[in-house]
C-alpha cells in the first residue's frame, strides 16, 4: 500500500507528493481521530461477535440511548478540558439538578416551564461558584470540583430526604408533567409520525400488530446529536472557539494577547453544570422518578469519552465531535456486550484499557502534531 | 523631536512591587508620535515589568499612567489593545498548539455574520496572516500548521508581525530580535522605521546597542527599577549608551580584558 503509493507519487512528480503528505498530517492533525478509529474498531468487533440484532434499528437506539445520555456531559466536559480546566462534579451535579427538578415539580407544584427556570438557575450558579473558587484561590479545578462532588451527592441526599419525607427517592414527575407542552422536548420519542409511516410503508421492522418496533427516536439522542454539532461548530468556528483554546493551551499568553480568560473559563462551567442538568431533567422524566445515586462516576466516564476523543489532561487541544464519538464507543459497548456471550463486567476492563490507550496516543499524536521536542 | 506635544503614552514615579519584590520604584518615561523611544538597562532592571504595565498585565502600585494625556488604568491587555497599544512580550505570548492563524487573531478574531450565526472569517484570517508573514520575510508553508512547529525565531516574526498589524498608536517590542537571524533582524530594524514614519510611538527594547542606536530618537535608561535619564539621540554617543546599558558599568577593562571583543 504504502509502496504503491511512493511508487506513484515518484511518478507523478514532487509537488504532487507535498500534497498527498499534507493531506494525510490534515487528517493526523485532526484529535477526533482517535476516537473515529475506535469506533471503527469497536463496530468490527460486535459485527463479528455480537447477535446480528445489535445492529437492527431498534439495536442501534439502544446503545445509542445511554450514549446520548453520556456524552451531553462528555460533550461539556470536552468543552471545560479544552479550556484547560476539569469538572468532576458533573455526576454529582446530575443528582442535584434531579432533586431541584424533582423538587420543583412535585413538592412545589410548580409547571415544568418553572421547573426547568429553577434547575437552569442552579447549575448556572453552580458553575459561577466552581469558576470563582478556581479562579480566586489559583488551586486546580481538579480539587475544587472534587470538593463539590462530595458537596452536591450529601445535599442531594440530605434535600431527598426533606423532599420525599425520609426517602432517598422521589416520585410523582410523569403525573406531573402530563399535558405539558414542553413535555415532547424533554421526553419520549420524537418523530412517531414519521415511525408509523416507515412502518405502513414496510421500510422499518414492525410489531406483529403493525406498530413499529422503534416508535421513534429517543429525544436524548436528538439533544446529543444536536449539542455535538453546536460545540463543535463553535469550537472550530467562532471567535469564542478560539478563545477556548487560548485559555486552555497557556492562560497567561491568551489574557496577554487579549482573550478575557476569566470570563471563557466560567462560561465553560457554567455550560457543564448545564449539561448536567440537562441530563437529570431527560433521566428524571424518562424515569418518572429521582434518586440519590443519579449520574453516579458519570464524572469519570465523561472525561475518560472527551479524552477518548482527543482531549489533553493538560488542555488546549481536543475536539467535541471526538468526545461525541467516544460516547457512542461507551454506549457500544456497555449494551454490545449483551449481545454476546462475553461476561457483561468486562466492561470495566475495557473502560481503563480504552482509557490508557488513548492518552498514550493522544501523547504521541499532540508530539508529531505540535512539533514538541 | 519637539517635546511640546502630548505624547502619546506617559509614566511618571510609576511603582510595581510583587509582594515584596520592588520591581519599579519610580519611573518615569514617555513616548509621542513619530518617535521610536530604546528602553535600556540590564537584566533585572525592571524593562520588562514597565512594558506589561504598559500593556496593561500589571496593575501599578503607585505612580501616573497617561494616555494622550489623560490619567487610564487598563484592567487587562485587552483594554490596552483595545487603545491602540500592541505589544511583542519577551516571552511572545503564543500558544504552541494552536495554529499560526489562530494565534495571530488570538483575542482579535475577524467575523462575519449576524447574531448567532457570527463566525470567524477564517480564510481572511489566513490570507492576512500568510500575507504579514511574507512582508516580514517568512514564507509560511501553512497558517493552519501548529506554532509549536515553528522555530523560534518563526515565532518571534509572527508576533511581532501581529503586534504591527493590531498596533494603531503605540507599538511595543521586548527584546524582539533576541531569537534572529542577521536578515530577519534587519528586517524588523525596518519595520521599526516604518511604523514611526506612519505616526506610531514605538517602545524598543534591546541589548544591542547598534541595533538601537540605528532606529532610536530617544534613550532612557532604567537600573534597578528607576530611571538613570533619558538622552535624545544627539546628547549621546554609541559608547557613552554602551556604558549606560550596562547600567552604568565602566565595560572598557572588562572588554579589554576580553582583547577587546565587546
Ligand atoms: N511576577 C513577578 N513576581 C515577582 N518578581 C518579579 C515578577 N516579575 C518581575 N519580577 C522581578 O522584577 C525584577 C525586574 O524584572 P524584569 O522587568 O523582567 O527585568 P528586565 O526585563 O529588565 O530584565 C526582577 O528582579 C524580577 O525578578
Ligand atoms: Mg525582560
Amino acid at each position: 500500500m504504502t509502496l504503491a503509493n511512493e511508487q506513484n507519487g515518484s511518478v507523478v512528480g514532487p509537488d504532487e507528493r507535498l500534497k498527498k503528505v499534507s493531506t494525510l498530517t490534515a487528517i493526523l492533525r485532526r484529535p477526533e481521530l482517535g476516537a473515529v478509529a475506535g469506533l471503527v474498531l469497536v463496530t468490527i468487533f460486535f459485527f463479528v461477535t455480537a447477535n446480528p440484532a445489535m445492529f437492527t434499528l431498534a439495536g442501534v437506539m439502544n446503545f445509542m440511548a445511554p450514549a446520548a445520555q453520556l456524552g451531553i456531559l462528555a460533550i461539556g466536559a470536552a468543552l471545560l478540558m479544552i479550556g484547560g480546566e476539569f469538572d468532576l462534579s458533573i455526576g454529582s451535579m446530575v443528582a442535584f439538578a434531579g432533586l431541584v427538578f424533582g423538587t420543583a415539580l412535585v413538592v412545589w407544584q410548580g409547571p415544568l416551564s418553572v421547573a426547568i427556570l429553577v434547575a437552569i438557575a442552579f447549575a448556572v450558579f453552580i458553575g459561577i461558584t466552581n469558576a470563582q473558587l478556581t479562579m480566586r484561590t489559583g488551586l486546580p479545578s481538579f480539587i475544587v470540583t472534587l470538593a463539590f462532588l462530595f458537596i452536591l451527592r450529601g445535599l442531594t441526599l440530605v434535600g431527598l430526604k426533606w423532599a420525599s419525607g425520609g426517602a432517598t427517592q422521589l416520585r410523582g414527575m410523569k403525573g406531573a408533567v402530563a399535558g405539558s407542552p414542553l413535555a415532547p422536548l424533554f421526553s419520549g420519542d420524537a418523530f412517531p409520525g414519521l415511525f408509523t409511516w416507515l412502518a405502513e410503508a414496510g421500510i422499518i421492522d414492525t410489531f406483529p400488530n403493525g406498530t413499529p418496533r422503534v416508535p421513534g427516536i429517543p429525544v436524548e439522542i436528538l439533544w446529543f446529536v444536536a449539542i455535538a454539532l453546536l460545540a463543535t461548530w463553535i469550537l472550530l468556528r467562532t471567535r469564542f472557539g478560539n478563545w477556548i483554546f487560548a485559555s486552555g493551551g497557556d492562560p497567561r499568553a491568551a489574557r496577554k494577547s487579549g482573550v478575557p480568560v476569566a470570563r471563557v473559563k466560567t462560561t465553560l462551567f457554567v455550560v457543564t453544570a448545564l449539561c448536567a442538568t440537562l441530563v437529570a431533567i431527560l433521566t428524571v422524566l424518562d424515569a418518572g422518578s429521582t434518586d440519590a445515586r443519579r449520574g453516579f462516576q458519570k464524572e469519570f466516564e465523561a472525561i475518560i469519552a472527551a479524552v477518548i476523543g482527543g482531549c489533553l489532561l493538560t488542555g488546549g487541544y481536543g475536539s467535541a465531535i471526538g468526545a461525541f464519538f467516544g460516547s457512542i464507543v461507551f454506549g457500544m459497548v456497555l449494551i454490545g456486550l449483551t449481545y454476546t456471550s462475553i461476561d457483561q463486567d468486562w466492561y470495566l476492563v475495557f473502560l481503563g484499557g480504552m482509557l490508557l490507550t488513548a492518552v498514550v496516543f493522544n501523547n504521541v499524536i499532540r508530539k508529531r502534531v505540535t512539533g514538541e521536542r | 523631536m519637539s517635546t511640546s506635544q502630548t505624547p502619546l503614552v506617559e509614566v511618571r514615579n510609576l511603582v510595581k512591587h510583587f509582594g515584596s519584590v520592588i520591581a519599579l520604584n519610580g519611573v518615569s518615561m514617555s513616548v509621542n508620535r513619530n518617535e521610536v523611544l530604546c528602553l535600556l538597562g540590564d537584566n533585572g532592571a525592571g524593562k520588562s515589568t514597565l512594558i506589561n504595565t504598559l500593556a496593561g498585565v500589571h496593575k501599578p502600585t503607585s505612580g501616573d499612567f497617561l494616555v494622550e494625556g489623560q490619567p487610564r488604568l487598563f484592567s487587562g491587555p485587552r483594554d490596552a489593545l483595545d487603545a491602540g497599544i500592541a505589544t511583542v512580550y519577551q516571552d511572545l505570548a503564543m500558544i504552541p498548539l494552536m495554529s499560526v492563524t489562530r494565534n495571530f487573531f488570538m483575542g482579535r478574531e475577524p467575523v462575519i455574520g449576524f447574531g448567532p450565526f457570527k463566525r470567524m472569517n477564517m480564510d481572511e484570517a489566513d490570507n492576512v496572516t500568510r500575507d504579514e508573514m511574507h512582508k516580514i520575510g517568512i514564507d509560511v508553508r501553512d497558517p493552519q500548521q501548529a506554532v509549536g512547529t515553528l522555530s523560534g525565531g518563526e515565532r518571534q516574526c509572527v508576533a511581532i508581525a501581529r503586534a504591527v498589524y493590531f498596533g494603531a498608536k503605540v507599538l511595543i517590542l521586548d527584546e524582539p530580535t533576541s531569537a534572529l537571524g542577521v536578515a530577519q533582524t534587519s528586517m524588523v530594524l525596518k519595520y521599526i522605521n516604518q511604523v514611526r514614519a506612519k505616526g506610531l510611538g514605538v517602545i524598543f527594547i534591546t541589548h544591542n546597542v547598534r541595533h538601537a542606536y540605528a532606529v532610536g530618537n530617544r534613550f532612557t535608561v532604567l537600573n534597578r527599577g528607576k530611571t538613570l535619564g533619558t538622552y535624545a539621540k544627539n546628547e549621546i554617543g554609541i559608547d557613552e549608551l554602551q556604558n549606560l546599558m550596562a547600567g552604568g558599568k565602566e565595560l572598557q577593562s572588562l572588554s579589554e580584558e576580553l582583547g577587546g571583543t565587546i
